[in-house]
C-alpha cells in the first residue's frame, strides 16, 4: 500500500509513450526508490551545460560553408565557378574562384571569431563553481556538472545555476527573496516559498536524508506559467503535495536577502526556462540592404541581357562559315560535333565573362564595413557614462546605417526620458498640502542637506526635519538612512494632528512591501559616510515606495504603534492598489488601501477628492482606509482564506475576494513623487524634432503626469496645439465623431504645430477591426492621417503589447517609415523588437531591454549622437559604398562587353586573368573600405549643431533610383571613354617611337590602367575627409597596382602556361602617347562627375553642402583670388559679366 | 548575440566571481580610449568641390591641354604615311590572278608587282608595315592557341605541346613546332620595294629585318631549343612543321642564325596578336643612309609581292604601309584632336563656372546672412 500512489502515478505517466513525454520524475539527491518500486525507469537528462555557440571545432568548416552558400550571392558565384570548371570559358576558374575563396574565408574568419567568443562565454558560464550536497557534505563542483536531482546550495547574491525547487531556506519562515532582473527585467524582490514539508531542514545532513521524488512537466519555455509540480515524499511523509510557481526558482535569477537555500535541480542546461526562452532574434534588414538587393536584381538582368544579346549577335555574325571558321582558325573535331549545346555554352561563357558586374566582394566589404564600423559606436567616449561605467553597446551591426534613416522615434517615458529616480515632492492630507521646504524656497537640493517639511496649507505651521538620504541609482537601496527628527516640536505637533493625518501616516507605514534590511558590515567606500553604524536598506518592489518610505519614517519614529498585521492584499498591476488589514491597539479593525488614483477614486465614499485630484502632473498614490466591524472582518477573512485555499483559479478567486473587501473607502490623502527628467532629454528631443523625426512617447503612466513630462522635455511646446483622443472625450462623443473632428482640425490649419494625446483604451478602440460601421471608413486610416500631421504624439496608459502594436501600425502605414523604439524596461522589449531599430537604455529596470535591443546606450541623451552623428555617417558611408561598388564594376565590365563587338563575339577577355581576379579584391577594394569606415563629409560638431542636416539623407535619399541611374550612367560613360579612347589610339597605327606594334594585351592593360586610376580617383574626389590613412590607402593602392603590374610583366612566371603579359606594361609605359592618353582619358572620365558636383552645389545646394562650405572658407578664397586675376586679365569678360548682371 | 547576452548575465549573476579580478579596474578598462582614431577625430584635410575651387583647375587643364593637343596634332600631321592595298579584289588590279589562285595547296609561288608614286620624299627612317583587315587575330580560340613554353624552348613542351594548340597540336602523332593556330597562320607574303629611277631602272630599296620585334620578346620570351646553332639538328625528325607552312621553322631565315627558328623576328611579330580585326604589323625598316638624301625620295616605286597569303575567303584585305615615325609613333590625329577638344571644353566650362560662381555665390551669401 505504501507505494500505491507512486505506482499509480508512475504507471499513469510511464505507460503510454505520449504520457511519458508529458512529465519527468526527479529523484532528489539521486536516491533510488526502494527495490519494491519496479517501475523505476532511469530517465536521461541533459547536463547543465549551456551551449550558445553554433559550431564545434569539427563541424565548423562544413557547417559554415553550408551556411554561407545558402546566401544567394555566394551561391551565384559558386555556380559561376563551377561553370568555369566544367565548360570551356574565356576566363580561368581562378578569376572567380579566388575572389570567392577570399570572400568565404573572410566571412568564415569573422563568424569563427564570433563563435569563439560565444564558446568563451559559454565556458565561463559552464565552469562557474556551484555547491552541491553529496552524502551530507557540501561539495564544490562546476556548473556544467550539475545533474537533475542534485541538491544545490545557493548563497546570497549568487545566481541559480539551473531551475530549482526550493527545499529550505535560511530564513525561518521558509521564504527566500529573489530578483529576476536578468530574466524579465523586474528588479523587485519576489518571495519564493520552500516546500512546507522540508522547510524545517537546516543542515546538509538533514537535507540529504530526504527521500523523495518530484513529478514535473517536461520543460516548457513559458516563464510565467510554471509546470504543475507534484512532490512525492517517500519514507518520510508518504504524502503528495502540489507545488506551484512560488516554489520554482529559475536559472538566471539571483538570490537576495537570504543567507543560503537548499534546492533541488529539476531542469538543467538547455532545458531551463531561460535557455528555452532564448529565441534567436528575427533578422532585421535595413533599408539599404533592401535597395542593395534591388540593385543587384537590376544588374543581374543587365548581365543576362548582355549575355543574351551577345549570344544572339554572335550567331548572327558567324552565319557565314568564313567568319565562323576561317582557314586560320579552325575548331577541333570535338567542338564541331557539339552543335546543340554550343549555343548554351556560349551563353554561359558570356555570363562568366560578364559575371564581375555583380560585385563579388560587395557583400563581404559591406559586412566588414558594418562589423568594423560598429566599433566606432562602442569606442565613442561621448557615449560613455561615468556613473554606469559603460559605453554604448552594439548587439547587431547590421543596422548601423538604419540609424541615419529614422523617421519615427518611439520612446518610453519612465527610465528613458526620466531618471526613474523617484523623489518625494509633496503629500496632501485632508486637503492640506505638505511640501519639502527646500523646494518651497526654490532651492536645489543637495544630497546631504537637511530638508524641512513645511505645511504650506493655510492655517498650520509644522516643521519636520530630516536628514535626506540618497537613493542609490542602481538598486533603489537607501544608502545612509539615518532618519530622525531634529526638531522636537515636531513630535509634539504630530500628537495634535487630526485623526486623518494620523491614519494617513499609519497607512503609509503599514501598507507597503518595503523591507528594511540591516547590515552590520562596514564598507567605507560603498556604503557611504556612516561608518560603523548599522545601515539600513529599503528593498521594495516599487521605487515609489522607497521614496515615500523615506519620508514617512519621520512620522512613525516618534510614536509607537501597537498593531497587528492581519492580512496583506498584495499589489497587482490589474487592480493597481494594495491593502492591509490591521488590528490597532485600540482593537479596531482597519483596512488601509494605497493605490493609483484611478483605482481608488471609484471606491471612495467620502474624503476630499477634489484637492487630491488637483495635484495633476505628479505621480500620485492615494491612500484610503475603511473601518471594519468585527463581523465585516470575519467575512473578509472568510473570503480571503477560501480564495487562498482554492486549488483551481486561485488568482481569479483572490481577485474576486479583493474586490469585495476593497470598497467604501474614506480618502485620507495622497502622496506625490516626481521623476526627474534625464539630463539633456529636452535638448535631445528638440534636436530629433529639428532633424525631422516624429517623436512619440509611449507610457503606462496617466495622462497628466505624462503630459507634464512631455512639456518639460519640450516634446510639446507652448505653441503646440494639443489634440486629445482620450477615453474622457470618447465617452462624451462617439469615437467616430472625435476622430473626424480632429482630422478636420488638423487639415484646416496646416501650419500649426500639433500634439496628440491618446490613451490605451481609445487606441485599442481605434485599432479594433471595424466590423459594423464599414461605411464610416477605416478609423485606422483616419488615425494615421492625424498622426502624420502631428509633430509629437503622447500615448499614455499603454500596455506593453500596445506599444508594439503602435509601432507595427506606423511601420505598416503606406509610407513605410523607418521606426526606432527606445526604452529601458522589460515592458519595452516588445516594441524594441518590433521597430526597425531597437535601442535599449541600460537603465534601472534590469538589462532586459538592453539585451533585446540592437543597440544599447547608457542614457537617453546619447541618442542624439547615435542618430545625428553615427547614423548620418554610417548612412552616407554605406550609400557611397554600395553605389561605388556597382559603378566600379560597370566601369570594369562594360569595356569587355564593347570589346566583344570587335573580336567576333568570341568571349575574348579584354584583361589578363590576374587583373580580372585582383581588380575587386585588391586594386580597388581597400580605398572604398577605408572610405566607408572613416568618411566624414561634415564635421561631427556641425552635425550636432545642425540637426536639420539629417533631413538631407531622409528617405534613403542617396540610394534612390535616380541616384542609382546616375551612377550607372556614369559608369557606362566612363567605360565607353576607356574603351574608345584606347580604340582610337590603337586604331591601325603605332604609338611607339621605334615603330613596333602593340597587341591585344597592351590594349587591355591600357584600358585597365585607366580604369583603376579613374575609379580610385573618383573615390578620391568623393572623399571629403582626408586623413593620413586615406592618403596612404588611396595612393598606396595605385602604387600597388603599378608595382604589381611591373612585377607581373617583369618575369617569365615558371608556373604559368602562358606569358602573355611579359613586358606588356613596361612597353606600354615606354611610349609617350600611352601616358598622354592615360592622362587624357582619366581627365575626361572624371570631368562629368566634377561638373555635376559643382553645378549642383552652385545651383541648388543642399543643407549639407552649405554646411560644408562654412568650414572651408580658406580654400574658397584662393579660388576667388584666382578668379579675380583671371577677370583682371580678361577685360572683355568683365564687361560681359557686367552686362549680365 | 547570445554571447553578449551571457556576458551580461555574468555581470548580473556572479559578482563574487567576477569582481575577483576586476574591481575598479574593470570599470577603467571599459572606458574607451581617447585616441583620435577611435573618436574619429583624426586630423584631416577637407577639400570641397565648389565652383570657386574647381575653376582654377579647369583653366589650368585648359591651358595645359590645348598646347599639348596642338603639339600632338602638328607632329601627327608632319608624319608621312603611304598606304596601298594589294589584295587584288578588282579585275584590273595587278594581283587579281594571284588572289584568285592563291590557296595553301599551291606549291608554286605567285608573284605580282604594284606600282605607286610617292608625292613627297620620306625624310627620316621609314617603317614598312603590312596590314590586314577583317582578320580576327583577337578571336578567343585564336588568341589562346599557342604554347609559350614551347616557344621559350622548353624541351617537354616541344615534345608534348599544350592542349590549347588544338587542332594544330600534332599531325599524325608528331608534335608540331611551333604549334597552334597563330603560328600556323603566319603571314608569308614577301614584299620587296624598288625605286624606279628617272631613267627607268629598278633599284632595290634595302629593307632591314631586324629590330621589328620587341627586344624582350626576341631575347627572353622566345628561345630556340638547345641554342641558336644546329637548329636543323634540334628540330629535325621529331617534329613536323605547321600545316600551312611551306618550310619548317628552322628554315625561316637560314642566312642568319640569330634570326632563325623561334627567334625569327617576323614570326615573333606575328605571334603578338593584334587588338583589333584591322591591324598592321611592322615588316621592315628602311634606314636613313645619309643626312642629305631622303630615305625615300619622291618618285615612282614598285612593290614586288610573293603572293602566298589568301585573305579573300574571309573577305580580308592586305595592305602595305610606309610611314615615318615621330616620338609619338605613327600618324594618328586622334590624340591631338582629343587633347585640343578636351582642353577647349575645360576652358569653356571654366568660363561657365566663372559666371555661375559670380551669379550664385552672391545669391548664396545673401541667403546665408539671415541664417
Amino acid at each position: 500500500m505504501d507505494f500505491t500512489l507512486l505506482r499509480n502515478i508512475i504507471s499513469r505517466y510511464c505507460v503510454g509513450e505520449e504520457n511519458w513525454v508529458d512529465s519527468r520524475t526527479v529523484y532528489i539527491g539521486h536516491k533510488e526508490p526502494p527495490p519494491g518500486a519496479e517501475a523505476y525507469i532511469p530517465q536521461r537528462y541533459p547536463d547543465n551545460r549551456i551551449v550558445s555557440s553554433k559550431y564545434t571545432f569539427w563541424n565548423f568548416i562544413p557547417k559554415n560553408l553550408f551556411e554561407q552558400f545558402r546566401r544567394i550571392a555566394n551561391f551565384y558565384f559558386l555556380v559561376i565557378f563551377l561553370v568555369q570548371l566544367i565548360i570551356d570559358t574565356p576566363t580561368s576558374p581562378v578569376t572567380s574562384g579566388l575572389p570567392l575563396f577570399f570572400v568565404i574565408t573572410v566571412t568564415a574568419i569573422k563568424q569563427g571569431y564570433e563563435d569563439w567568443l560565444r564558446h568563451k562565454a559559454d565556458c565561463s558560464i559552464n565552469e562557474c563553481p556551484v555547491d552541491v550536497v553529496q552524502q551530507g557534505k557540501v561539495v564544490r563542483t562546476q556548473s556544467h556538472k550539475l545533474r537533475v536531482g542534485d541538491i544545490v546550495v545557493v548563497r546570497e547574491d549568487e545566481t541559480f545555476p539551473c531551475d530549482l525547487i526550493l527545499l529550505s531556506s535560511s530564513r525561518h519562515d521558509g521564504t527566500c527573496y529573489v530578483t529576476t532582473a536578468s530574466l524579465d527585467g523586474e528588479s523587485s524582490h519576489k518571495t519564493y516559498y520552500a516546500v512546507p514539508d522540508t522547510m524545517a531542514f537546516r543542515t546538509e545532513q538533514e537535507v540529504d536524508s530526504l527521500h523523495a521524488t518530484i513529478e514535473c512537466e517536461q520543460p516548457q519555455p513559458d516563464l510565467y506559467k510554471p509546470s504543475v509540480l507534484i512532490c512525492e515524499f517517500l519514507h518520510v511523509f508518504y504524502s503528495c503535495r502540489p507545488l506551484g510557481a512560488e516554489n520554482l526558482l529559475l536559472r538566471g535569477a539571483t538570490l537576495k536577502n537570504t543567507q543560503h537555500i537548499y534546492a533541488v535541480a529539476v531542469y538543467t542546461g538547455m532545458e531551463t526556462k531561460m535557455a528555452l526562452n532564448y529565441q534567436s532574434k528575427s533578422q532585421k534588414r535595413s533599408a539599404v540592404e533592401k535597395s542593395m538587393n534591388a540593385f543587384l536584381i537590376v544588374y543581374l538582368c543587365i548581365l543576362i541581357s548582355k549575355a543574351v544579346i551577345n549570344t544572339v549577335l554572335k550567331y548572327a555574325w558567324q552565319w557565314s562559315p568564313d567568319r565562323d571558321e576561317p582557314w586560320y582558325n579552325h575548331r577541333t573535331e570535338n567542338e564541331r560535333q557539339r552543335h546543340v549545346i554550343r549555343a548554351f555554352t556560349d551563353f554561359l561563357a558570356f555570363m562568366v565573362l560578364f559575371n564581375y558586374i555583380i560585385p563579388v566582394s560587395m557583400y563581404v566589404t559591406v559586412e566588414m564595413q558594418k562589423f568594423l564600423g560598429s566599433y566606432f559606436i562602442t569606442w565613442d567616449e561621448e557615449m560613455f557614462d561615468e556613473e554606469l561605467g559603460e559605453g554604448a553597446q552594439v548587439n547587431t551591426s547590421d543596422l548601423n546605417e538604419e540609424l541615419g534613416q529614422v523617421e519615427y522615434v518611439f520612446t518610453d517615458k519612465t527610465g528613458t526620458l526620466t531618471e526613474n529616480n523617484m523623489e518625494f515632492i509633496e503629500c496632501c492630507v485632508d486637503g492640506n498640502v505638505y511640501i519639502p521646504h527646500a523646494i518651497c524656497n526654490g532651492q536645489i537640493l543637495s544630497a546631504a542637506s537637511s530638508i524641512d517639511m513645511i505645511d504650506s496649507s493655510p492655517g498650520g505651521y509644522r516643521r519636520v526635519s530630516q536628514r535626506i538620504s540618497k537613493l542609490d541609482n542602481k538598486t533603489h537601496l537607501l544608502e545612509s538612512s539615518e532618519v530622525y527628527f531634529l526638531n522636537p516640536d515636531c513630535v509634539t505637533s504630530t500628537n495634535n494632528t487630526s485623526e486623518h493625518e494620523d491614519l494617513f501616516f499609519r497607512a503609509l507605514c503599514l501598507c507597503h512591501t518595503v523591507q528594511v534590511k540591516e547590515e552590520e558590515t562596514v564598507d567605507g567606500i560603498k556604503r557611504g559616510i556612516h561608518q560603523g553604524r548599522p545601515t539600513s536598506f529599503y528593498i521594495s518592489s516599487s521605487p515609489d515606495e522607497v521614496a515615500l518610505k523615506l519620508h514617512t519614517r519621520i512620522k512613525t519614529l516618534g510614536k509607537r504603534f501597537h498593531q497587528r498585521l492581519l492580512h496583506v492584499l498584495n499589489f497587482d498591476s490589474v487592480r493597481r492598489r494594495m491593502s492591509v488589514i490591521v488590528k490597532s491597539s485600540s482593537g479596531d479593525y482597519l483596512l488601509f488601501c494605497k493605490g493609483a488614483d484611478s483605482s481608488i477614486f471609484p471606491r471612495v465614499v467620502s474624503g476630499k477628492v477634489e484637492q487630491v485630484k488637483a495635484r495633476e502632473g505628479l505621480r500620485t498614490l492615494c491612500v484610503a482606509y475603511r473601518r471594519l466591524s468585527e463581523s465585516e472582518y470575519a467575512e473578509a477573512c472568510h473570503h480571503l482564506t477560501e480564495a487562498k485555499l482554492a486549488l483551481q483559479d486561485r488568482e481569479q478567486r483572490l481577485a474576486q475576494a479583493y474586490d469585495i473587501i476593497e470598497r467604501d473607502f474614506v480618502l485620507l490623502g495622497a502622496t506625490a513623487v516626481e521623476d526627474r527628467l534625464q539630463e539633456k532629454a529636452a535638448d535631445t528631443i528638440e534636436s530629433l524634432h529639428k532633424a525631422g523625426m516624429k517623436v512619440w512617447v509611449l507610457t503606462g503612466d496617466k495622462m497628466e503626469t505624462a503630459a507634464a513630462t512631455c512639456y518639460a522635455s519640450k516634446l510639446f511646446r507652448r505653441s503646440t496645439q494639443i489634440l486629445e483622443l482620450t477615453k474622457k472625450r470618447t465617452e462624451e462623443q462617439s469615437l467616430h465623431d472625435v476622430l473626424f473632428e480632429l482630422n478636420r482640425t488638423v487639415l484646416r490649419q496646416h501650419c500649426l504645430d500639433f500634439g496628440l494625446i491618446i490613451d490605451g483604451a481609445t487606441l485599442s478602440a481605434v485599432l479594433k477591426p471595424n466590423q459594423e460601421s464599414a461605411g464610416h471608413g477605416n478609423y485606422r486610416e483616419i488615425f494615421l492621417e492625424i498622426c502624420r500631421n502631428c509633430s509629437a504624439v503622447l500615448c499614455c496608459r499603454m500596455a506593453p503589447l500596445q506599444k508594439a502594436q503602435i509601432v507595427k501600425l506606423i511601420k505598416a502605414s503606406k509610407e513605410h517609415p523607418i521606426t526606432l523604439a527606445i526604452g529601458d524596461g522589460a515592458n519595452d522589449v516588445s516594441m524594441i523588437l518590433e521597430a526597425h531599430v531597437g535601442i535599449g537604455i541600460m537603465g534601472k529596470e534590469g538589462r532586459q531591454a538592453a539585451r533585446n535591443s540592437d543597440y544599447a546606450i547608457p542614457k537617453f541623451k546619447h541618442l542624439k549622437k547615435m542618430l545625428l552623428v553615427h547614423g548620418h555617417y554610417y548612412y552616407i558611408r554605406i550609400a557611397e559604398l554600395v553605389q561605388y561598388f556597382f559603378y566600379k564594376n560597370v566601369c570594369f565590365i562594360f569595356p569587355q562587353f564593347l570589346y566583344q563587338f570587335f573580336c567576333g563575339f568570341s568571349q575574348q577577355p579584354l584583361y589578363d586573368t590576374a587583373y580580372l581576379t585582383l581588380y575587386n579584391i585588391s586594386f580597388t577594394s581597400l580605398p572604398i573600405l577605408l572610405y566607408s569606415l572613416v568618411e566624414q563629409h561634415v564635421t561631427m560638431e556641425t552635425l550636432k549643431r545642425e540637426p536639420s542636416l539629417y533631413r538631407d539623407i531622409a528617405k534613403n535619399s542617396l540610394l534612390r533610383w535616380p541616384v542609382f541611374l546616375y551612377w550607372t550612367c556614369l559608369g557606362v560613360f566612363d567605360a565607353v571613354i576607356f574603351f574608345f579612347g584606347a580604340y582610337f589610339l590603337f586604331d591601325n597605327t603605332t604609338f611607339t617611337s621605334n615603330g613596333q606594334m602593340f597587341g591585344n594585351w597592351t590594349f587591355g592593360t591600357l584600358v585597365f590602367t585607366v580604369l583603376v586610376f579613374t575609379v580610385t580617383l573618383k573615390l578620391a574626389l568623393d572623399t571629403h575627409h582626408w586623413t593620413w590613412i586615406n592618403h596612404f590607402v588611396i595612393w598606396g593602392s595605385l602604387l600597388f597596382y603599378v608595382i604589381f603590374s611591373l612585377l607581373w610583366g617583369g618575369i617569365i612566371w615558371p608556373f604559368l602556361n602562358y606569358q602573355r603579359m611579359y613586358y606588356v606594361f613596361m612597353q606600354m609605359l615606354s611610349s609617350g602617347p600611352a601616358w598622354l592618353s592615360i592622362i587624357l582619358l582619366i581627365t575626361v572620365s572624371l570631368l562629368p562627375d566634377v561638373i555635376k558636383k559643382v553645378l549642383c552645389r552652385a545651383m541648388c545646394p543642399t543643407a549639407t553642402e552649405r554646411a560644408q562650405v562654412g568650414c572651408f572658407a580658406n580654400f574658397q578664397k584662393f579660388g576667388e583670388f584666382f578668379c579675380q586675376i583671371f577677370v583682371f586679365f580678361a577685360n572683355d569678360e568683365t564687361i560681359f559679366f557686367g552686362a549680365r548682371k | 548575440m547570445m554571447a553578449s547576452s551571457y556576458n551580461a548575465k555574468e555581470e548580473d549573476g556572479h559578482p563574487s566571481g567576477a569582481s575577483g579580478h576586476g574591481g575598479p579596474g574593470v570599470v577603467k578598462s571599459k572606458k574607451p580610449d581617447n585616441t583620435a582614431f577611435k573618436q574619429q577625430r583624426l586630423p584631416a584635410w577637407q577639400p570641397i568641390l565648389t565652383a570657386g575651387t574647381v575653376l582654377p583647375a579647369f583653366f589650368v587643364i585648359g591651358l595645359i591641354f590645348i598646347p599639348i593637343g596642338i603639339g600632338l596634332f602638328v607632329t601627327s600631321n608632319n608624319i608621312k604615311e603611304f598606304e596601298i592595298d594589294y589584295t587584288g579584289v578588282d579585275m584590273d588590279s595587278p594581283c587579281y590572278t594571284c588572289a584568285k589562285n592563291s590557296s595553301w595547296n599551291n606549291t608554286t609561288p605567285c608573284t605580282c608587282s604594284v606600282d605607286f608614286t610617292l608625292e613627297q620624299p620620306f625624310e627620316s627612317n621609314v617603317f614598312m608595315y603590312y596590314g590586314l583587315s577583317n582578320f580576327y587575330q583577337n578571336h578567343r580560340r585564336y588568341v589562346k592557341s599557342r604554347d609559350d613554353s614551347q616557344l621559350n624552348g622548353g624541351r617537354s613542351a616541344l615534345m608534348e605541346p599544350s592542349k590549347e594548340c588544338e587542332p594544330y597540336r600534332k599531325t599524325d602523332g608528331v608534335p608540331i613546332a611551333p604549334c597552334g593556330a597563330i603560328a600556323n597562320s603566319l603571314f608569308n607574303d614577301t614584299l620587296e620595294l624598288f625605286h624606279i629611277d628617272s631613267n627607268g631602272s629598278r633599284n632595290a630599296v634595302p629593307l632591314v629585318k631586324k629590330g621589328i620585334a620587341w627586344w624582350t620578346d626576341k631575347h627572353v620570351k622566345f628561345r630556340n631549343p638547345g641554342g641558336n646553332n644546329n637548329l636543323t639538328l634540334a628540330f629535325q625528325g621529331d617534329f613536323s612543321k605547321p600545316v600551312n607552312w611551306r618550310k619548317p621553322v628552322y628554315e625561316l631565315d637560314p642566312s642568319d642564325p640569330e634570326n632563325n627558328g623561334f627567334i625569327n623576328e617576323d614570326f615573333i611579330v606575328w605571334m603578338r596578336t593584334a587588338a583589333l580585326p584591322t591591324f598592321r604589323k611592322l615588316y621592315r625598316i628602311i634606314q636613313k643612309k645619309s643626312s642629305t638624301t631622303p630615305t625615300l625620295p619622291s618618285g615612282k616605286y614598285t612593290l614586288d609581292i610573293t603572293y602566298n597569303y589568301p585573305v579573300l575567303s574571309f573577305d580580308g584585305r592586305k595592305r602595305m604601309i610606309l610611314s615615318t615615325i615621330s616620338w609619338m609613333g605613327g600618324k594618328n590625329p586622334f590624340l591631338g584632336i582629343a587633347y585640343i577638344t578636351v582642353g577647349s571644353i575645360c576652358f569653356f566650362l571654366g568660363v561657365v563656372l566663372l559666371i555661375i560662381h559670380y551669379k550664385y555665390d552672391t545669391r548664396n551669401n545673401s541667403a546665408d546672412i539671415p541664417n
